[in-house]
Parts: C-alpha cells; structure tokens; sequence
C-alpha cells in the first residue's frame, strides 16, 4: 500500500473543532448525559432551505465534508465514502414512533426517506452533483475504519485521484436511556473534563460528524500521511499484543518510534483496565493522551481522533488542555491512534509527518 | 495479488426457493414469490402482497441453527451464506484468509419495532434481546462468527444497491492482496418499517409488479439473501470443481439528481453500466442479458430503461428482471441476482420477465417473457438506490 496523504480535515462535535477553537483556547465543559454537537454556523455552506431539510447528523456531515473541499481548493472529488453505526437514528425513531403510535396509518413518508444509512454520502454526491464512486459502511465500531479503508484502497487502485472519507454519527435521548440499561453510559451525569476520574462502568455519549480529504499524491499543505490501519475484531485482550507486535513490525518500527498514542479510553473503569494492560506491556514509555472526555463514546469516534492527530502533526501543537502532560509538540513526528470499541473492535491508525 | 476474480459458491433463500435448486426450479416454471403475508404482521396484509421466504423464523432457526429468537435477517444471511460456503466446497476455509463482506439495510429492525411497543411504555420496558442485532453490522458479525470467518468482515448500506457493493468490495480486496476468498452479497428481512416506508412513498403495487410494463404501478417487497464466494485466481487453482463464471467488470456511480428519485435520463445507471464494461474491457454487443434492476414503479423503469436505450443499439441484448418473481429484496437483491447471473452462465438460461402485458412504448427493445436457452457468454447485473447510489457488476464465461 502506497502512503496516502490528508490534504484537509473537517469535523464538528461537542469541541470546537470546526473553527479549531480547541487548539487555541480551554474545551467546552459539559455536565449532561449526551455530548450535543457544538454545532457552527453553516451559512457560507448552504442555504436556510437546504438546513431545513437536513437532519443534525446530515448537515453536520454534509458541512464537513463541503470545508474539506473548500479548504483543498476544489470542486468535486473522485469518491465520497462515509461510515455510521446508527445511520441516521432521529429520523428511523421517529418513523418507528409514528407506526407503532398510529398503528401503520397515515404516515408521513419524510422520516423513512431520512432514515436510510446512506444519507449523508448521498446528500453530499447530491450538492457536489458528484457521479462518481459513493458509497457508506455500517460496521459498529469498524465503520469509519472501513470507509478509510475503502479510500486508501480506491488511492492504491488508481481509480481516484482524491476521495473524501468520513463518519457521522449521532445520538438522541430516546436511544440514550435503551443503551444506558445496557450499561454503556454511566448512569449519573458527570463533567467530559473529570470522565476518568469517575472510577465508575460505563462512559458519557457523544456524536460527531467528519471528513478527511486524502490524495495518493503529495502537496507541501498536507497535515499528514497515513502509514497504516489495522483492525482487529476479538473478543477479550490476550492477542491483540502479538497482532500490533505485527502490524508495527510490518511498518518497519519498534513501539519507542511512536511519538505520541491517542487512546480510546472512556472513562469505563473495567474496559479502560484493557488499555492500562496495553500501555504497560506494548506500548511502555511511549508518551500518550486520551480523547473521549472531548467527544464522548460513540462507534466511530476514531475518526475525532484521526482529525485531533493531523491537527497535531499539522500545527505542531497539542491542544492547551493537554498542556499539563509536559509533551513536546515539536517532536512530535509519528502519532499511533488506538481505540477500542466495547471490547471487540480494536482499532490502529498510525499516522506520521510528510516525508 | 489476483488480477481475476472467480466465481466458486452460490448461496440463496428467497421468495421462491430456500436454495439455489428450488429458485432454479421456481425460475423455469415460471412461479412467482409473492403473496398475502403470512410471517410479516402488519396491517396492510391484505391489500399489499408481499414476497415473504416461505419458512417460519423457528423452521429457519432449524435450518440454519441459530436461535429462533434471532432477528429473520440474521437467519436469511446465515442460510444463504452457509449455502454458498458449503457449494463453494473449500476443504479448509482457515488455510485462506477469508472475509465476509455482507449488507443489509433494515439489519434487525424486525426485533426492533417489537422492542418500540414496549419501550414506548416506558424506558424500562421491552426486551433488550431484541435490541441487540439493530445496528447493521450486529448482523453481519453474528453470521461471520457462526460461520468461524475471522478475515475482514464489514458491512455496506447504500440502500437497494447494497449487496451488488458488497461483492464488488469482496473483488477488490482480493484484487488488493487482503483476502483470498470473500463470501460477499447481503441479507434483508421484510419489516413493518419497509412495508410501511414504502407504502408512505405509494411506490407499492397492490397487484403482484409488472416491471417494464407500460402499465406498471410500483413494486412488491421481498426478503431473503444472496451471498457469492469470491475466490483469487491461486485459490479457483487449488479448488477441486468448476468454477461457476468470473467477476470481469463492476462499477459503482451517483446519480446525484434526488434523494429518492431517479433522474429521466438515468445519468446514474447509464455511467454505471458504461464504466462496468470499460472496466472488463467488454462492449455492449458482448452482453447477452442484462438482469435489470427493473423494480417495476414508474420512475426507476424510465431511468432504467433511458440508461439502456442510450448506451446500447440494436439488436439489444435480451433483458429481464427477476424482481417480478422475489420481488425487490432491498439490502439482497444485489446478491440474488447475482446468484441469478452466475446460473445464467454457467447453464445458458434466459429468465422470464413475469406478467408483461404492454411493453413500453418509448423503448425500441422488449424484456423476455419465456425462459429460455442460449449460450450465454456475459450478463450485466444492475443494482441502483435511494440515495442515487447505482451499481453494475458483470459475470462472464471462463
């Protein structure tokens, strides 16, 4: 696989990630249950009809993807894929709502059309008028890493020059109170900036929506190049070592080049056990932040990650409220993403400087 | 690395048959699928006709050996895979890196809307078993485990287009060196939320479909699941059968015109079945029968049926579309025709287009309305969506 290269990145979610206000001043502290969207303003993107139309996780996907464009200085693009775990959940409630209400009667077709899966990649094809390859992963805790995967690929191919790759998830109350009697969410609400320290089960829910434009060609205002992704789908802990063990021998680098690890802990005290496990053993003295008491826990929330590493690499600076670690920006060249969502699905991005 | 790609094993439940001998049987005698539901509870049982699987959820549990507490989704992917894995006849899957590359649009929403009655009562009501299998993936991962496949494994939702990206993924990564056999197609359950969501948009014939029928009224839902093993070349090599056609061509375009709607001129399509032949460096005189997408409403026939008329002369290739007898099974119809397309080649059969009446006038070709022999050296198989999301794949003879 040839390296591929972020040539910009969008992304809003409970931060200021948008207009990079987390790179240049505190985060937002939150004491509620779900993480919301800090959500921008949209109208040098769209018109006050098309917002109408747009349901939260679509224009949020839709905006993303449209700054990635704007920001690379270009029209269309070869690929649009994205990746969601819930898809687009207001509106399928909401139409699950109304036949059970009504008893399958007399039901406005609205939410179904804006309940499918592929909606945001749609919506984006459908501003752009871009005919060309468009298509959208729903594989929980892979399904960013996926829609990565599919653009490196289509990169490799040489059957795209460019292809926009992104995610977009969402999470409403309704769906809040199922999955919290699953235990995925702690059941009081706490603050996102003391998530570890709760020392509780479960994490805070988040939602967040972005995209990445990648190219398999170099241009001197890229943030960063992607080096590798490995998935690894297992229940339990044990060899997940000697996978990574592989995938780093593969990239031809011993855990110690790796500058920086984003982590996925979230604030679980059981499952954050895991990646202790992992920073003791694997990855032991290699400097590392966590990332979920920004966004929340939500399937595809690596992609936050991906946008927080490029921003790193990219503007030689962490965001202030990691100031207290003591890390070196600077010498920051090389950063491993790891999450892992609710046990099974483990992730790595590594991504490093432009060489 | 394999530069082409095989055909090895077909798997199916449908409307028609609960594997690829009965849909074969069912294909030839001309039986349609559809029917009052019996499975599905809904209230519009006895004015919309449905194309249901013709097994219960506790006889498909027995079938395929899972719970019969699992979403039907899960129990149609299961059968069809197992079918298509077990034709395929690989000795020992292990020995290769093999994927699963399913799609599926309405995942566990069967479960899900029993779980809503309750819930709506209150947030400790409802059961959450049934909760368990909403998200797509959750399906796709079940089967995959119950399968032991431990190679990639995802999970594609482009709406009606799905599985026909699920089997061009499974190329690719095979193409790509990252697996060496991917059993790739797509599962899809009726459920109230289609039956009604489609209802909603008046897109459902109350009679059984006529696609490509100058008087058509919209189409009939189905269910079930289609699933091909895609092998590499070394693997096809090291297989002790015939393998049943090669993958040569697909494509995967955006008709960017509307989020339900197709565009008049069927922009989407034309490029898809354009850059589908570019890509197995095919022509249009090559194609011997093209499996339309042909759902049977008015809109997608037209653009359809436009896409064709610009991108082939005469004489057209023989046409047909085998939704007037599974009717349109969403997240699997990719996968079905799929299987339909492969026993198109490998036995030289024509299907029927079922119920023709009135051809449309606009169009200078006619869909078959007989089964029928021929040699049969490539078929185009198209798959389009909501969400413009157009796909074409081409099998050809070895």
């Amino acid at each position: 696989m040839k390296k591929i290269f972020i040539r910009s990145a969008s992304y809003i979610s409970a931060q200021e990630t948008f207009n990079n206000g987390l790179f240049t001043g505190s985060p937002i502290e939150y004491t509620e249950t779900i993480l919301p969207f800090a959500e921008p303003s949209y109208k040098d993107f769209m018109n006050a009809r098309q917002l109408r139309r747009m349901s939260k996780v679509v224009r949020t996907g839709v905006t993303t993807a449209l700054r990635c464009l704007k920001d690379a200085g270009i029209e269309t693009v070869d690929a649009i894929v994205s990746g969601t775990s819930y898809g687009c959940m207001e509106d399928s409630e909401a139409f699950l709502k109304s036949i059970v209400l009504q008893n399958e009667q007399a039901l406005s077709p609205t939410s179904f059309i804006q309940s499918t899966h592929n909606l945001v990649s749609a919506q984006i094809a459908l501003t752009l008028k871009c005919h060309n390859y468009n298509t959208t992963y729903a594989h929980r805790g892979f399904s960013f890493e996926h829609a990565l995967t599919d653009a490196v690929l289509l990169l490799n191919e040489q059957s795209a020059e460019n292809a926009l790759a992104g995610s977009a998830d969402e999470m409403t109350g309704f769906t809040w109170n199922v999955l919290r009697r699953f235990g995925l969410f702690k059941q009081q609400a706490v603050s996102n900036l003391s998530l570890f320290n709760s020392n509780t089960r479960g994490s805070i829910a988040g939602q967040g929506s972005g995209f990445f434009l990648l190219s398999g060609n170099h241009n001197e205002n890229d943030y960063a190049q992607i080096d590798g992704i490995e998935l690894i789908y297992k229940a339990g802990g044990g060899d997940v070592k000697n996978e990574v063990a592989r995938f780093l021998s593969a990239q031809k680098i011993n855990a110690g080049d790796i500058d920086l690890i984003i982590t996925g802990r979230n604030g679980d005290m059981l499952q954050d056990k895991m990646f202790d496990d992992m920073h003791n053993t694997v990855f032991a003295n290699v400097a590392s932040i966590n990332y979920k008491h920004l966004c929340g826990e939500y399937p595809t929330s690596s992609s936050f990650a991906l946008w927080l590493a490029a921003n790193i690499i990219k503007q030689k600076q962490l965001p202030p409220c990691f100031e207290e670690t003591g890390i070196d920006a600077e010498k920051i060249n090389r950063i491993l993403i790891y999450n892992c969502y609710q046990y099974r699905y483990h992730s790595f991005i590594l991504i490093s400087k432009c060489n | 690395m394999s530069d082409k790609i095989y055909i090895a094993g077909l798997g199916i439940i449908s409307a028609i048959g609960n594997n690829v001998q009965e849909c074969l049987y069912a294909l030839k005698t001309g039986q349609a699928g559809m029917a009052k539901a019996v499975f599905l509870k809904t209230v519009h049982a006895s004015e919309i006709p449905v194309a249901e699987v013709k097994l219960s959820n506790d006889e498909l549990a027995e079938k395929t050996g899972l719970s019969n507490k699992l979403s039907r989704t899960a129990l149609l992917s299961m059968a069809a895979a197992k079918e298509a894995l077990n034709d395929a006849a690989i000795e020992n899957i292990h020995a290769f890196r093999c994927g699963f590359i399913s799609a599926t649009t309405a995942a566990g929403i069967d479960k899900t809307e029993n779980f809503f009655t309750d819930v709506l009562k209150g947030y400790g009501k409802g059961n959450l078993h049934d909760v368990v299998y909403h998200e797509c993936g959750s399906i796709t991962q079940l089967v995959a485990d119950k399968l032991s496949i431990s190679g990639y494994t995802t999970t594609i939702n482009t709406a009606c287009s799905s599985s026909a990206n699920s089997i061009m993924l499974g190329a690719r990564l095979i193409k790509a060196g990252m697996l060496d056999v991917a059993v790739a197609g797509g599962t899809d359950a009726l459920a109230k939320f289609t039956v009604n969501g489609f209802n909603t948009l008046m897109i459902l014939d109350k009679e059984f479909c006529k696609p490509f029928d100058e008087n058509r009224n919209g189409l009939n839902l189905g269910e079930g699941a289609g699933y091909v093993v895609l092998v590499s070349e070394a693997v096809a090599n090291s297989l002790n059968k015939k393998m049943y056609c090669e993958l040569k061509g697909y494509s995967n375009t955006n008709d960017a015109y509307h989020q339900t709607a197709s565009s008049p001129d069927g922009m989407g399509s034309y490029l898809a079945m354009q850059q589908a032949l570019a890509a197995a460096h095919l022509n249009t005189n090559n194609i011997d029968y093209i499996n339309l997408h042909g759902t049977g409403t008015y809109n997608n026939d037209m653009a359809e049926g436009a896409a064709i008329q610009r991108l082939f002369k005469a004489p057209y290739p023989k046409m047909s579309s085998t939704k007037s007898f599974t009717g349109h099974t969403l997240g699997a119809s990719g996968g079905i025709e799929a299987v339909f397309s492969s026993l198109a080649i490998k036995h030289g059969f024509i299907y029927p287009n079922l119920r023709l009446q009135t051809p449309i006038p606009e169009f200078p070709f006619v869909v078959e309305t007989g089964f029928s022999t021929q040699p049969v050296q490539h078929v185009l198989s198209n798959s389009f969506g909501f969400g413009g999301n157009c796909s074409s794949l081409i099998f050809s003879k070895l």
